[in-house]
């Protein structure tokens, strides 16, 4: 792992996608490098999300090709590329008809991992997102707020300890006040475990907050790719619309939103 | 009778019925199941076969029972008469909903769920049977439901392809006003629709997402535990009387006749005769009841050994001959070709015509001194007329005989079942109709019928059709149809028939006494087969003589 360590876990080289004639990603280049929470930041439609879905081969390029540990996603097995990548949707994606336990130990399920290691697992990673394992172990997710069956969603894809993790939005659907809470404990717990993680938003707090390095997407295009620090900086049309609007929260909210 | 001392007298054949009902039900569902899933499931992967199957499946659902029933007789290997023709067609009914439920129940999965499924590392064989089967399951569950009730009442149709189960008794009990037939055919199936609905959907809750923590009690729940016990009581007393019932002794072949008639009283008699003749000569005897011309397809397949039949009918709506008038040219014709084309012998005629008899409410006759159908012609327009269904369609049915007698009458003659058609005629809702001329009823319903003055309808005379090759098998047999010739007189045969529809009274046991009657089986007989060849000769005089004796 150490000889790998410097090249990027994750490489979009010249990546387009289209559905029939309309083009979704045009043109992407892209690397994730090793311990880095990447954001893709941009509007509904602006191809966030399918980049995603090209990373663990959901999809695959019309051209050009997605590196994952340097071999191409045509290259690998479908299914052990997506057992080695965590993937949290929007409400969590959870089964309806698994206990949380059981939907946690999905993937090592999977992977036939045994029952005793499983239990231990799922414990674990309970205690990690802040839900105590006896009492929500064997619960149902309709018996969940929203805040823990997305918590319950991280931990699902941590449980077979991925190299990768890919999040769709996975707070969008949340009130403010728990969205902060999660994203405070989420920024905490990648620092901690070192986890890679392409995270997609379009909420520029959650940007800032969360990642290390934000790209912002446009109708399939990276229009630029910086730290948040230099996002704030930057000079982009695009960008200094999106940082407009956290102005115009701050002046509302002025008291508050200066910590940011 | 109440409908008690029935239930007493004939709970056996009841159980028989439930048991038979209950096997057609669960076994064409099953197959529906196994054929119906995994189409479904093809379906949810295939959207281009999605429509074209779904709407096949569809056509299949409009298509009348009685009327699928009929598509498959002719067709080898499926079709035919009996259990499997009524699988086939309730499978195909039941198709439908299953299908339909699995390719709903399984599009129906929230989007995020099957794509949270993938991206974990599924395989396709892991989504279907541990996300897309489970979470679809009591969508799939409902639609087994569904199958299953149309099933249960479906099932009842089937005893007119001699498939058996309740339908026996309701139909009997259609034909002969019986409402101790009817209900005890339609109860237990009621029960056992309510029963199959409620045991699913007690499944179809266990497996619902909201089963865990919810338990629904009433009076459905209650309903349906009661009815479920009941079938399961009716069920259990069904098979240990089907394991107590030396009917399995009955299956070699050898010594064994089938006996089939058609689903009318008079043919039900006329079978019986046979039957009970044959029974006291030692032989074993299957009873098979048969709709329509379907007693003909199973004797020429082997299913049955005989059956009775009319000349008249034979020779029109079999052979396919124009209806002609003299007696004697249409039974040598029958017999001859019955035996070039079918291998199939004609007994002698029995003695009676059941021909089609115009009739007319005995106070109208005497009113407006009606003799003849020529008498009506005149009147027709003011009156309206009812057929059964069978008159209406056939070759020398309602379209040649208004031609012949100029006959046009007010409205369009109401078709109705045959049976009906007494009940309308004596109640005035109808003022002519075209009975049998042997309906017991005819007497008692003060009808009278008409004379056939310009000779339209063909002769009807009742006679035995049987198998050559089963008259080697049981010699006995000619000798019986021998003794049967010119043995019952019209009037007997409306006695019979009246006995039966009009005082309900038990068909066998009315052939019993009327065999014994006419010395046609002797209480002492099958103790002195010594006695047997004298015996013959010795009934045939009694029988002959009493035969000339005035008839009642």
């Amino acid at each position: 792992m150490s000889e790998s360590n410097s090249s990027p876990l994750v490489e979009f080289r010249n990546v387009s996608y289209s559905v029939g004639p309309t083009p979704i990603i045009s043109n992407l280049n892209l690397k994730v490098s090793r311990g880095e929470t990447l954001v893709l930041l941009g509007e509904s439609g602006c191809g966030k999300t399918t980049t995603l879905r090209l990373t663990n081969r959901l999809l695959l390029p019309g051209s050009g090709e997605v590196l994952i540990e340097r071999q191409p996603t045509t290259q690998w097995d479908p299914i052990r590329l997506r057992r080695r990548t965590g993937y949290v949707i929007q409400e969590g994606g959870l089964f309806p008809h698994f206990t949380v336990e059981r939907n946690i130990g999905l993937v090592p399920t999977l992977e036939h991992w045994d029952n005793a290691r499983i239990r231990d697992r799922v414990h674990e990673l309970l205690a990690l997102v802040g839900l105590d394992p006896a009492e929500f172990a064997q619960r149902y997710p309709a018996e969940l707020s929203g805040g823990q069956r997305q918590r319950v969603g991280v931990a699902r894809a941590l449980a077979a300890e991925p190299p990768l993790l890919l999040l769709d939005e996975p707070f969008g659907a949340l009130d403010p006040l728990t969205r902060a809470s999660l994203q405070q404990e989420f920024a905490l717990l990648t620092r901690r475990l070192h986890k890679t993680s392409i995270f997609v938003t379009h909420d520029l707090h959650e940007a800032l907050t969360l990642g290390s390095r934000i790209g912002l997407m446009k109708a399939g295009r990276l229009l630029l790719l910086e730290t948040p620090a230099s996002f704030l900086n930057s000079t982009d049309t695009y960008a200094r619309a999106y940082l407009d609007t956290l102005r115009l929260d701050s002046n509302q909210n002025s008291s508050r939103e200066r910590q940011v | 009778m109440s409908f008690w001392s029935f239930l007493e007298q004939n709970g056996s054949e009841l159980l028989t019925l439930v048991a038979q009902h209950l096997k057609l039900v669960l076994v064409s569902t099953l197959i529906a199941v196994l054929i119906g899933i995994p189409t479904g499931i093809l379906l949810t992967r295939n959207r281009a076969l999605r429509k074209p199957i779904l709407g096949l499946a569809n056509v299949m659902q409009t298509i009348p029972s009685l009327a699928l029933f009929g598509f498959l007789i002719p067709i080898p290997f499926i079709g035919g008469i009996g259990a499997r023709t009524a699988i086939v067609a309730l499978v195909l009914y039941a198709l439908l909903p299953i299908i339909r439920n699995t390719v709903t129940g399984i599009l129906g999965i929230d989007q995020n769920v099957r794509q949270a499924a993938v991206a974990m590392g599924m395989t396709a064989q892991q989504i279907l049977w541990q996300v897309e089967l489970p979470l679809a399951a009591s969508v799939i569950l409902t639609g087994v439901r569904v199958a299953m009730v149309i099933s249960v009442g479906v099932t009842t149709i089937a005893a007119a392809v001699g498939a058996g189960g309740l339908g026996v008794y309701i139909f009997r009990g259609l034909r002969q006003y019986d409402n101790n037939l009817l209900l005890a055919g339609a109860i237990p199936a009621a029960l056992m629709a309510l029963a199959s609905d409620s045991v699913l959907g007690l499944a179809e809750k266990w497996f619902g997402l909201e089963k865990r923590r919810e338990k629904t009690k009433g009076w459905i729940g209650t309903v349906g535990v009661i009815a479920i016990a009941l079938t399961l009581v009716l069920l259990g007393f069904g098979f240990w009387r089907s394991f107590q019932s030396p009917s399995g002794t009955l299956s070699g072949k050898v010594g064994r006749l089938v006996v089939g008639s058609k689903d009318f009283t008079e043919s039900g008699l006329l079978a019986e005769i046979v039957a009970q003749m044959v029974e006291a000569r030692g032989v074993a005897v299957e009873r098979l009841e048969l709709g329509g011309n379907l007693p003909h397809d199973a004797l020429v397949s082997g299913r049955i050994d005989l059956y009775p039949e009319y000349t008249g009918t034979a020779f029109t709506a079999i052979l396919h001959h124009p209806p002609i008038t003299d007696p004697r040219a249409v039974y040598d014709q029958v017999k001859q070709e019955y035996g070039a084309r079918f291998h199939v012998d004609v007994s002698p005629p029995l003695g009676f015509e059941n021909t089609f008899a115009i009739l007319v409410r005995a106070a109208d006759a005497t009113r407006l001194n009606l003799k003849t159908i020529s008498d009506v012609t005149p009147l027709a327009r003011g009156w309206r007329a009812g057929f059964g269904q069978d008159f209406m369609s056939r070759a020398d049915g309602y379209p040649g005989f208004a031609r012949a007698y100029g006959l046009q009458f007010a409205e369009q003659p109401h078709e109705m079942d045959l049976s009906l058609t007494y009940i309308a005629l004596s109640s005035g809702k109808v003022d002519l109709i075209a009975g049998n001329s042997t309906e017991g009823r005819i007497g008692a319903l003060n009808l009278v019928q008409l004379e056939d003055d310009r000779h339209y309808f063909p002769p009807y005379e009742a006679i035995y059709l049987v198998r050559q090759d089963s008259l080697q098998r049981v010699p006995v047999l000619q000798d019986i149809l021998t003794q049967l010739a010119n043995k019952i007189s019209t009037a007997q045969m409306r006695k019979l028939n009246y006995e039966v529809d009009a005082l309900k009274r038990n068909p066998a046991e009315v052939v019993r006494e009327w065999l014994k009657a006419e010395f046609l089986v002797a209480a002492w007989e099958r103790r002195h087969p010594c006695l047997l060849l004298f015996d013959c000769g010795f009934a045939q005089q009694v029988g002959c003589l009493r035969s000339q004796a005035p008839k009642s």
